[in-house]
């Protein structure tokens, strides 16, 4: 319905629409709904900033709202080969980083399959590498622990012995035959696939885009 | 075999009291005694004093008395009298619990003996075997002319056990994946059976019009009634098919769930067509009073048991200091709202499921781990049990009953099943596909459909029907025909069809760290982009619910109100399962007992060889295994200590406390991190470059140190521990997996990585034999492969080589018991420096002492 109404209100932006179903893979139902959503959270500007997401309240018992938000504003989920982060985004640059959550579809090919695998591993692991460099140090990963349990209060250390223990899990399972002096340096990409090598990525993480229109059932969350 | 086995028993217990009973009565009377049975094994399932009174089952020829404990007073004065026999037989009083007794040990010799050749039960489900053995002593029981024991009555399935087999599935029932799929399990359970009801129900009907199959005395309701009890669906044999394949799971779960609630379903429409069926006639409003009962009756239930469970959970947070009867708690609530639901007719089985899945949660935090165990096993064995019984009895009903053989309607009946039922899943698929997140595709309908065996519940709701249904008997043999078809073709055929066709499958059993923390991870993620996206899906009400879930409910629910991530959980478990590890495995190389049956047998089993472990204290697990885990931070400390941090016992303090300080703030909400040196944070992990390149050097230089000084030491002793080094590396196999989990947090990590990785990769990828062969070239490894054996090998060295071993542990305990003093309060107290756990603790040391001896 609403895919049909744009095409006939405004031309120009269904055709837009369309390069973006085209780069995404959404539909045009869901990128309508999203950009309803996005006007919505960036109070009917082009872009959003920082400010706009870390202002909706749904969003802040998150523990992980700092990364979540982060992602959006990382130069490498834009599938452009570039590093650095930006100030504000625009609905495309919002529509990339939600594209990382589309559910796998019935008439995908196992390539496609492992390649939205890969899309989604890469996705977490920018929002554990922190600082760019490819891989994951013992500081980052245990950052990222803490601020995942800060909701139980089971105090810093007991989070970063998990974090330590964990990556000592990355270590031996990925580094078998480490010289005794070599220190393991954190985890690379390759590394971070083959501890989640097990996991059903694409069943886990993703959200149901909704294809109808939303705008009836407000929810109460933005402004 | 076994059956024969009871028959003999029969009948010298006949011979010898030589009464005039009759063969007949006998077995009659072990058939009712059967139906005792069950009601004894659920004794301890529901509540002890009401229990005592007995429904009146049918037949009565045998007074059932509830089996009372005799009254001796009264027996004695009579036995008096008559010249003081010396041996008296009393077959009558014990009749009846035991020849229950008899027929339960008979059915679980089956299992026993089914499990004895593993390959059967992987290509013929357990449920065939149990059926084909219930035939077995069906024909026996048919050559000798028994008549078919009339053992299941309405109210003893209903009462005695169903229960039992629900608890079962809904205590079990994984809970995250079903409230992801909750939707399609309902759906498929509710509307699917449903659908099968009325589907199969309407067109037994027309074909019950058919003039030649001379079944036109069969009504509509009666053909419904019929329908519903045979699409109540029981996959158990299909579940431990994809357990055993691991298909995915979604698939799994919607099986899983569909078969439980489907269960409630059919009893309901059961209930609702008995009614029906004898109803002259049915106006449209019973079609609308129907509906609304039916939703009365499941919404209820789902209430009543929900509110059971939350008061199961809420009791046992006072049950701290009677943990005896902690597991009972949870037999009786759910038993109490089994019954309560009963009595006011609505689902009994959706309120003990959900009763079982409300609890289950916050029980399992309240209760102690060895309660958590029993409730665990007793529902396991109770439900099993009861369904072994179910199935047993199935076979010996059919063959020992007269059947009412109608061909087209037996065979229209199957066709019908399975036609409905792959219709129904492919049309309920597709319309719910497109509200699921990952649909199914054609082969997860495939196994849908495929999986629909029809079993106990089925055949235990129609041999219950009322007698004034005219065609029972037909009934009852289609409805067994169906279930052997569908368990035997279909339940042996599921495995090789599933495995050809390629199910997709999931990795059901991944228990690291990394991937808890990652799932945790992708929740919130997913949670969080919901919100941002505005949209309201399950991830959000589940992120609502844990929040109102940590905010309110574990606040009263549960003794120990901190939440606990799963992150944290699993990091204890994993800390758990390696001490256990390395507890069993030094054990049995102790006291060549390495029987695990219990937890708590296995803790005890150490002490035995040695004396001096006595003066632990044993009191309870948890302390047992926090000690143990004690014992081998101490010991990687101290290895630590060696590689990394020589000659400084300061640092070792400093490792010890933080070790400590882990310990609890993982226990409890740490208070000890005032305790905790600021210096510890230095010694918590060095990332860093700096530390990493200063601690090598030393290290290593002190190793070769002390390898030439060990070598010097243990000229001969070396190729001596080369032999037993096998079994000693067995034991130090666990210690090196638990480095990885444990050791992390201290100095030792840099030390640590390069240890696993040089020597060991990870504990678990290598076999037992090669660690010491594989060390041998290197220099510096042999040095360790001899601490260790020394560490792994303490008590059965000591039994080879007894009398060196105790000079030097003389000379080594009163040097190694200033240290413990030394270190800080909560470290371990010197008593049970001395133990078994002394190997683990102590044995590391003494190379350091060693050295200096000569």
């Amino acid at each position: 319905m609403g895919a049909s109404q744009c095409s006939q209100t405004h031309p120009q932006k269904y055709k837009q629409y369309e390069d973006f179903a085209d780069r995404t893979g959404f539909s045009l139902e869901q990128i309508n709904n999203l950009h309803k959503r996005f006007r919505q959270l960036s109070d009917n500007t082009e872009t959003i900033s920082r400010e706009n997401l870390e202002n909706i309240p749904a969003l802040a018992n998150n523990p992980l709202r700092k990364q979540i938000i982060g992602a959006f504003f990382d130069k490498r989920n834009q599938h452009e080969e570039e590093v650095g982060s930006i100030q504000e985004i625009g609905f495309q640059q919002f529509l990339m980083v939600m594209s990382h959550f589309r559910p796998p579809g019935l008439k995908m090919t196992e390539e496609e399959k492992e390649a939205m695998r890969k899309e989604k591993l890469r996705f977490l692991f920018n929002m554990h590498d922190t600082d760019n460099d490819g891989t994951i140090t013992v500081d980052e990963y245990r950052k990222v622990v803490e601020e995942l349990m800060s909701n139980n209060d089971i105090g810093q250390e007991a989070a970063k012995a998990i974090a330590d223990a964990a990556m000592l899990e990355v270590a031996s399972i990925n580094m078998p035959h480490m010289g005794p002096d070599d220190f393991y340096e954190g985890i690379t990409f390759e590394h971070f696939e083959q501890i989640l090598k097990g996991l059903e990525m694409e069943s886990r993480m993703n959200v149901r885009f909704l294809d109808v229109d939303t705008s009836t059932m407000r929810c109460g969350k933005g402004k | 075999m076994t059956s024969l086995r009871g028959h003999r028993l029969q009948h010298t217990g006949r011979g010898i009291f030589s009464t005039t009973m009759e063969c007949f009565t006998s077995v009659k009377r072990a058939a009712f005694l059967l139906t005792i049975c069950t009601i004894l094994l659920c004794v301890p399932h529901g509540s002890n004093g009401e229990i005592q009174v007995i429904p009146p089952t049918e037949g009565g020829s045998v007074t059932i008395l509830p089996p009372v404990k005799p009254e001796g007073p009264q027996a004695f004065p009579d036995a008096e009298k008559a010249n003081l026999p010396v041996f008296t037989m009393d077959y009558n009083r014990i009749q009846i619990p035991f020849e229950i007794t008899l027929w339960v040990l008979l059915a679980s010799f089956a299992k026993i003996g089914f499990h004895v050749y593993h390959k059967i039960t992987v290509w013929v489900p357990e449920s065939c075997l149990l059926i084909s053995i219930g035939l077995i002593v069906g024909a026996i029981m048919h050559s000798v002319h028994e008549e078919p024991p009339a053992v299941i009555s309405s109210n003893v399935f209903f009462l005695y056990m169903l229960p039992p087999i629900v608890l079962d599935s809904g205590y079990f029932m994984p809970t995250r994946p079903f409230f992801e799929n909750i939707g399609t399990v309902m759906w498929f359970a509710v509307v699917g059976t449903l659908w099968n009801s009325i589907g199969i129900g309407m067109s037994l009907y027309a074909i019950c019009q058919i003039e030649a199959f001379g079944v036109q005395d069969i009504n509509l309701q009666e053909n419904l009634l019929f329908a519903a009890i045979i699409s109540a669906v029981d996959p158990v044999a299909v579940l431990s098919v994809f357990e055993d394949v691991s298909v995915n799971e979604q698939l799994y779960i919607v099986v899983f769930g569909e078969c439980l609630f489907n269960d409630a379903v059919t009893v309901v429409l059961y209930n609702m067509f008995n009614f029906v069926a004898e109803m002259p006639v049915v106006e449209p409003v019973d079609v609308f009073l129907g509906v609304a009962r039916f939703c009365v009756v499941g919404f209820g239930g789902m209430g009543f048991g929900i509110l059971f469970g939350f008061v199961a959970a809420f009791t046992t947070r006072f049950t701290g200091n009677v943990r005896e009867i902690e597991p009972l708690f949870i037999f009786m609530y759910s038993y109490l709202a089994y019954l309560v639901a009963e009595l006011f007719g609505i689902s009994s089985i959706m309120t003990i499921v959900s009763c079982a899945l409300t609890m289950k949660y916050y029980v399992e935090e309240n209760v102690s781990q060895r309660s958590c165990t029993t409730i665990r096993h007793v529902i396991k064995m109770l439900g099993s049990i009861s369904e072994t019984l179910i199935f047993f009895f199935l076979g010996v009903v059919t063959i020992t009953t007269e059947h009412e053989w109608n061909w087209g309607y037996i065979m229209f009946t199957l066709l019908f099943a399975f036609v409905w039922r792959g219709l129904g899943v492919l049309v309920l698929t597709q319309i719910i596909n497109p509200f699921r997140t990952i649909p199914f595709n054609m082969k997860d309908q495939f196994g849908l459909g495929y999986g629909g065996l029809r079993g106990a519940i089925s055949f235990a709701l129609v041999f219950t029907l009322p007698d004034n249904i005219g065609r029972k008997q037909l009934f009852v043999t289609a409805t067994i025909v169906i279930i052997i078809f569908t368990v035997f073709i279909q339940g042996i055929s599921i495995r090789p069809l599933i495995e050809f066709i390629n199910v997709r499958r999931t990795n059901r059993n991944l228990d690291t760290i990394n991937v808890e923390i990652h799932c945790r991870l992708m929740d919130h993620t997913v949670a969080g982009i919901e919100d941002l996206c505005g949209q309201w899906s399950h991830y959000f009400w589940k992120d609502k619910f844990m929040r109102f879930n940590d905010k309110i409910l574990r606040k009263i629910l549960i003794r120990d109100s901190r939440a606990e991530s799963s992150i944290v959980a699993l990091y204890k478990k994993l800390e758990l399962q390696n001490a256990m590890e390395i507890l069993d495995t030094v054990s049995g190389d102790i006291s060549k007992a390495p029987s695990i049956m219990s937890l708590h047998d296995d803790k005890k089993s150490p002490p035995k060889p040695r004396k001096r472990f006595l003066q632990a204290d044993l009191k309870n697990m948890h302390d047992i295994l926090s000690k143990n885990m004690y014992k081998i931070r101490q010991q990687t400390a101290v290895y630590t200590r060696k590689h990394a941090l020589p000659n400084e016992t300061q640092s070792k303090e400093i490792l010890i406390r933080r070790h400590a300080s882990i310990r609890r703030s993982l226990r409890s909400s740490g208070p000890s991190e005032g305790m905790v040196p600021k210096s510890q944070k230095y010694f918590s992990l060095p990332p860093g470059q700096n530390l990493d390149s200063q601690f090598p050097p030393k290290r290593l230089s002190h190793a070769d140190d002390e390898e030439t000084m060990s070598e010097m030491a243990y000229p001969s002793s070396r190729s001596r521990f080369a032999k037993p080094g096998r079994s000693s590396s067995r034991a130090m196999m666990p210690l090196r997996r638990l480095d990885t989990l444990t050791e992390v947090p201290t100095v030792a990590v840099v030390d640590e990585i390069s240890r696993l990785g040089g020597r060991r990769g990870d504990g678990a990828s290598r076999p037992n034999s090669s660690s010491s062969d594989s060390r041998v070239p290197l220099p510096r490894p042999r040095l360790h492969f001899q601490s260790s054996a020394d560490a792994g090998n303490g008590p059965s060295d000591n039994v080879r080589n007894g009398s060196r071993d105790a000079e030097e542990e003389e000379e080594q305990e009163p040097s190694s018991s200033p240290p413990p003093a030394a270190w800080s309060p909560e470290s371990m107290d010197p008593a049970n420096n001395s133990g078994v756990g002394n190997p683990l603790l102590t044995r590391p040391v003494w190379p350091k002492w060693n050295p200096k001896k000569p």
